[in-house]
């Protein structure tokens, strides 16, 4: 169980060898990123989640991008390209598969560099061996994981199937509702990711068309500003040489040896990358708006609990059903790594039932609620809906009625 | 109402967890912890310097950031560590590398966060300090200790400090070692006592010891 931190003071900390003011790529000047992400003068923007992506890493001070096709991350990955051809990244190319892409990926940020890149769907499965690897390594790569269904049968429809997947790689694991979420989140969790407190991977979630492919208004920082750059010398680990002192941890891994300090080296070792996942949370509450959640109406005996685009069906069906007398009250899971335990035995101490909409067959988020609250029988666990459908607001109003024993028509007829 | 966890010397389990996710928070700049209570830095160089003074195989364990001339700054703080050695007098246990050495560390000369538990054991060391050390190797090395020993630790971090240490500053620099120095030599001169047993440092070259009975 974490202890609720504050986040509301705090500042990111940044290393000390940070020159603000200082020359970054193309033109832009170096911000100091807590002037950068709240004060700074920002422009209205009407854009796809995909160019969002964009506009963040023009920002970003990034050294490195490797890209992959694979819906619907596609044209974010070639957007990146474009900046690439405008200078603002030192390195881009196209990796021969995911697997490859996660590998390269490991290599330029063993070597110092800043790197971003993209996935989706069969795609991160097809990469997932890296993503332990990369926490493992300490490794503060970020990955941008715009959701999709998984095969078999073939989909590339929205589905979050795959954050089940990522939950227990020891990577960050942050899920955008918004277009908005997911441009403030790549810049921040930079700053996150690089603490030396933490230092780990972030998987960066959006919902797979719904947010990379739909307009939204966003708002940006103009673009003369960015990051400072990534200082590695911060790295709780040395770099992983594979061959030379201090480390060569990959050519004499403890597992070699059979024997119980070494099986225990390895424990300690994965319990230190799920410290500094929860590590994490202070520096998150920061970006975050000061919590891991977002809540609206928490005195509601109904409430609605969830992350991504369900968060957004969610807020419409509460409206309906406020047109008819039902008060329901909305909790926003920003972040699934570090999951909010305490917060959300906080928000939910006053329901009497709480439902959990979601975008997987799985029911995977209805799960992680059901283990850290109190009384868990108030989670009812949906709906659900997976494979590409999308989730009518008048869905999540259905279920919350029949959850309270009202008479519903069925939604089946619709398509 | 759940007790908070304390970071404490054990040995406290077959395998302890991780104190970040029992709920210990590390320091903010300005701050320390002390066995998990955040307090400020001022009171943790008191505490630390008491405990130092009251131990009876006093150690510092210098890691490779320290042991090396990165830069003119490892170099300070390297002569930083060496004054407050003398100051206590505590001795030197060099963590040079972090690769697992095998059949065997020689536990008097070494430390290896793999098995730090066996140069603890060995030297029956009863608090340390760990400086120098990268972050992620000097938590699996503070873990493994709290696990299997009664040594207190004490972490002097460059950076965010260390939660599975018993007491940890952050961002500590030449200044400050001098400074955790200084308090145990006014300790000192109030009449608090150095309880080390009398001991010989031993002194390596690259062919291996050459001074001390180790």
């Amino acid at each position: 169980m974490n202890k609720k931190v504050d986040g509301q003071n705090s500042r990111i900390l940044l290393s000390e060898k940070v020159k603000v003011g200082s020359k970054g790529p193309v033109n832009l000047t170096v911000a100091d990123p807590n002037e950068m992400f709240f004060e700074a003068k920002r422009k209205p923007a009407f854009l796809t989640g995909s160019e969002v992506i964009k506009e963040a890493i023009r920002r970003a001070n990034l050294d490195m991008s490797v890209a992959y096709p694979i819906t619907p991350q596609s044209e974010a990955a070639a957007l990146i390209g474009e900046l690439f051809s405008e200078g603002y990244l030192k390195e881009y190319f196209r990796g021969e598969s995911e697997f490859a892409v996660m590998g390269q990926c490991a290599g330029a940020a063993f070597g110092g560099a800043r790197v971003f890149t993209t996935t989706a769907g069969p795609g991160t499965l097809r990469a997932m061996e890296n993503f332990p690897m990369w926490a493992g390594s300490r490794l503060p790569i970020q990955v941008c994981v715009t959701c999709r269904g998984i095969n078999s049968p073939l989909s590339i429809q929205p589905d979050t199937l795959e954050l089940y997947y990522m939950l227990e790689t020891g990577a960050l694991v942050w899920h955008a509702e918004t277009a908005q979420d997911l441009y403030d989140w790549i810049l921040g969790g930079f700053m996150v990711a690089e603490q030396p407190d933490v230092h780990l991977p972030l998987a960066l979630a959006c919902d797979g068309f719904f947010v990379t492919h739909t307009k939204d208004n966003v708002m940006i920082q103009e673009d003369e500003i960015c990051l400072p750059e990534y200082d590695p010398y911060r790295s709780p680990v040395p770099c992983m040489d594979m061959e030379v002192p201090p480390i060569r941890m990959m050519r004499d891994p403890f597992v070699m040896k059979s024997n119980y300090i070494s099986y225990m080296t390895h424990a300690s070792w994965q319990q230190e990358v799920r410290a500094a996942i929860d590590r994490s949370r202070k520096h998150t509450k920061v970006i975050m708006g000061g919590s891991l959640i977002e809540t609206e109406n928490l005195d509601r005996e109904i409430l609605l609990v969830s992350s991504g685009t369900a968060v957004s069906q969610g807020r419409e069906a509460i409206r309906l059903l406020e047109e008819e007398g039902i008060k329901v009250g909305l909790v926003k899971i920003k972040s699934l790594r570090p999951f909010p335990f305490e917060e959300l035995r906080e928000a939910t101490a006053n329901a009497k039932t709480i439902f959990v909409p979601e975008f997987n067959v799985a029911g995977w988020l209805a799960r992680e609620i059901k283990a850290c609250i109190p009384d868990n029988q108030r989670v009812i666990a949906g709906p659900h809906v997976a494979g590409g459908m999308t989730m009518p607001s008048e869905v999540i109003v259905m279920e919350i009625k029949k959850g309270l024993g009202m008479k519903v028509e069925a939604l089946s007829g619709r398509g | 109402m759940e007790e908070q966890y304390q970071v404490l010397p054990g040995p406290e389990a077959f395998l302890p967890p991780a104190a970040a996710s029992q709920g210990i928070v590390l320091p903010d700049p300005g701050q320390a912890h002390i066995e998990g209570r955040l307090v400020d830095e001022e009171e943790a160089y008191e505490y630390a310097a008491r405990k130092l003074l009251g131990g009876k195989v006093p150690t510092i364990f210098p890691g490779p950031l320290v042991l090396w001339k990165w830069n003119e700054k490892a170099a300070k703080k390297a002569s930083a560590i060496r004054r407050l050695a003398n100051a206590l007098p505590a001795r030197l246990i060099p963590m040079a590398d972090y690769r697992p050495k095998y059949p065997k560390i020689d536990p008097a000369v070494e430390i290896n966060p793999n098995h730090p538990n066996l140069t603890i054991w060995h030297n029956k060391i009863d608090v340390c300090i760990f400086v120098g050390v990268h972050c992620h190797q000097a938590n699996l090395a503070l873990k493994i200790i709290r696990g299997g020993t009664d040594c207190y630790t004490i972490a002097m971090c460059a950076q965010a400090g260390h939660e599975d240490a018993c007491l940890s500053f952050r961002d500590i620099s030449p200044e400050t070692i001098d400074k955790l120095a200084a308090t145990v030599e006014r300790l000192k001169k109030e009449g608090v006592e150095s309880q080390a047993i009398p001991f010989e440092q031993f002194v390596m070259s690259r062919e291996g010891v050459v001074k001390g009975d180790v």
